[in-house]
C-alpha cells in the first residue's frame, strides 16, 4: 500500500508521514498530493487569525472540542483536523511550535488529528504548505479543518484565500477605532470574535467593530468582504458575487478559558456556510483559490522552464548592463524574454 | 524547494513543575535551527506519544526532575514503538542517578542530558542520530 492509499484507509501513522512529505516538498509527497486530490473538496476549512495573544489556540481548542461533543446532541460529531501555524526565526531558520500547550483538552480524542507548521519565510500568516495539508486532511475525510494563523498584524490576509469560512479574533484593549477602519485584517472577517469577553473593555472593542461594519456597509454597499477573493485575479471573481454581500459578519463574544459563548459562535459557523452554499459562494470561493493555486504554480513553471532554457550567461550579462544604468529594468525584461 | 526540518518534540512527562530546563533546551534547538513542539507540562506518556505520532517528529526529548524516570521513559519508548515510531531517537533530560545512565542507554534512549550540559553537545548528538551519516 502506497502512502496515499495507507492515508485513504485511515491510517494516522501516514498521514502524519505524508504530512511531512507535502509540507517539505518531496516527490513522495507530490505523489500522495495527485493521488488524494481527487477525494479532496469535502471540509469545512475554518481560519482562525488575529493579533499574537487574543487567543486563537485557545479558540480552536475550544472549537474542536463544540464539534467533537456537540452542545445539543443532535449534530452528529464529526473528525476535526488543526493546522496551527507559528513563526519561523529568519536568523536561524528553526521554530518554536507551541500552539498545542493551549490545546490539551483534545488529547486521547482519536477524532482530532493536531499538526503543528513552521512558517518557513512565508509572510501572509500561513506557511506555502498550508493550503494542500488543508487538502491531505480533507481526502484523509476530517468534516472540519480549523486553521490557526501566526499571530498576525494588519495585513496578512492569506488565509481568506485559503478559508471558507474566516474567524477574526480579538481581545479588549488592544487598540481604539481608528484601527479598527484601517484596511486589511478585518475586512476579510467572515465572523468576528471578541475573546477574552470577560475582561474590561468589551463593551467599547464591540461598539468600535460594530462602528467599522456600519461604514462599509454604507460605503460599498455591494463588496463588503469579497475583497480578498477579488484580490487573487479578477477574472476569478465570477459575476454574480455580489450576492456575498449580503452576508455582514456577526460579531460574537467568547471566552475560550472557560468554553462560554461557543455554542452561539459554532451557530455563527454553521449560518457562514449555510449563507455560503445558499449564495454559491462556496462553489465561487473554491473556484478562485483553485485558481489562485493554479496561477502560483503556472508562475514557479513558467520560470523555472525559461530559466532552463535561458542562453548561459545572458542573465548575468543583463543584470550588470542594468546595474550600469546602461539599459532601464524594463529594457532588461525585454532582452530577457520575448513573447 | 525540497526543504528537510529536524522536528523535535519537547516534553515533560509526569508531574514535576519545573519546566525552565526544557524551555532552555527548546531554545536552543530553535537557534540550531529546528523545528520544536513544545506541549508544556505534566504530560502522560500515551499524550507524548500520540503528539510525536501526530507531529511526525523525528526525536523526542524527556525532561524528567521528579525521580520517575525509571518508569516515565520506557513507558514512552514501548508506546512509540507501539505506534510504528521506533525509529525516533529519544534523549532525556533533567535529574537522572548516574547509576541510571546505563540502563536507560540500554532501552534505547539516544542520551542523557543532566545539568550544566553545553548545548552544542546535544545539538550535535540530535543531528547525528536523525541525519546519520549525512551530518
Amino acid at each position: 500500500m502506497n502512502l496515499a492509499e495507507a492515508v485513504l484507509a485511515g491510517d494516522r501513522l501516514a498521514l502524519a508521514r505524508t504530512l511531512t512529505q507535502v509540507e517539505n516538498g518531496t516527490p513522495q509527497g507530490r505523489a500522495a498530493l495527485d493521488a488524494l486530490f481527487r477525494h479532496t473538496g469535502r471540509a469545512h476549512l475554518i481560519g482562525v487569525t488575529g493579533s499574537p495573544g487574543t487567543g486563537k489556540s485557545s479558540l480552536v481548542n475550544q472549537l474542536a472540542r463544540a464539534y467533537r461533543q456537540p452542545a445539543n446532541g443532535a449534530e452528529p460529531s464529526r473528525r476535526v483536523a488543526v493546522v496551527a501555524v507559528d513563526p519561523t526565526s529568519p536568523f536561524t531558520g528553526g521554530a518554536i511550535l507551541g500552539d498545542r500547550i493551549r490545546m490539551r483538552d483534545l488529547a486521547g480524542d482519536p477524532g482530532v488529528f493536531i499538526r503543528s507548521m513552521a512558517a518557513r519565510g512565508s509572510l501572509g500568516g500561513l506557511a506555502s504548505a498550508t493550503a494542500a495539508l488543508a487538502q491531505v486532511f480533507d481526502a484523509a475525510g476530517f468534516e472540519v479543518v480549523l486553521i490557526e494563523t501566526v499571530g498576525v498584524g494588519q495585513a496578512e490576509v492569506d488565509i481568506a484565500r485559503l478559508a471558507h469560512t474566516t474567524l477574526v479574533v480579538e481581545a479588549p484593549g488592544l487598540g481604539d477605532d481608528i484601527q479598527a477602519i484601517k484596511a486589511g485584517i478585518l475586512e476579510i472577517a467572515d465572523l468576528l470574535v471578541i475573546n477574552k469577553a470577560d475582561h474590561p473593555g468589551a463593551d467599547h472593542t464591540e461598539r468600535a467593530l460594530r462602528g467599522m461594519l456600519e461604514l462599509s456597509a454604507a460605503v460599498h454597499p455591494a463588496q463588503h468582504h469579497t475583497a480578498a477573493s477579488h484580490r487573487v485575479t479578477q477574472a476569478a471573481a465570477a459575476p454574480g458575487d455580489e450576492l456575498n454581500s449580503t452576508w455582514t459578519p456577526p460579531i460574537r463574544r467568547t471566552i475560550a478559558t472557560t468554553g462560554e459563548g461557543l455554542p452561539a459562535l459554532v451557530q455563527a459557523i454553521a449560518a457562514h456556510r449555510a449563507h455560503l452554499e445558499a449564495t454559491g459562494a462556496w462553489q465561487r470561493r473554491t473556484r478562485a483559490r483553485l485558481q489562485a493555486e493554479l496561477e502560483l504554480l503556472l508562475q514557479e513553471r513558467l520560470v523555472s522552464c525559461w530559466r532552463s532554457r535561458l542562453p548561459a550567461g545572458l542573465y548575468e550579462q543583463t543584470l550588470d548592463a542594468l546595474f550600469d544604468h546602461r539599459i532601464s529594468p524594463y529594457q532588461a525584461v525585454e532582452t530577457l524574454v520575448q513573447c | 524547494m525540497t526543504e528537510q526540518k529536524i522536528r523535535v518534540l519537547i516534553a515533560k512527562p509526569g508531574l514535576d513543575g519545573h519546566d525552565r530546563g526544557a524551555k532552555v533546551v527548546a531554545r536552543a534547538l530553535r537557534d540550531a535551527g529546528m523545528e520544536i513542539i513544545y506541549t508544556g507540562l505534566r504530560q502522560t506518556p500515551e499524550m507524548i506519544a500520540e503528539v510525536a505520532l501526530q507531529e511526525d517528529v523525528d526525536a523526542v526529548g524527556l525532561s524528567v526532575l521528579s525521580g520517575a524516570h525509571m518508569a516515565l521513559v520506557p513507558r514512552v519508548l514501548e508506546l512509540l514503538k507501539a505506534n510504528g515510531q521506533e525509529k525516533v531517537k529519544v534523549f532525556v533530560g533533567g535529574i537522572i542517578p548516574e547509576e541510571d545512565l546505563p540502563q536507560l542507554l540500554e532501552m534505547g534512549v539516544m542520551g542523557v542530558y543532566g545539568p550544566g550540559t553545553l548545548s552544542e553537545t546535544y545539538i550535535a548528538d540530535i543531528r547525528r542520530a536523525v541525519l546519520g551519516a549525512a551530518a
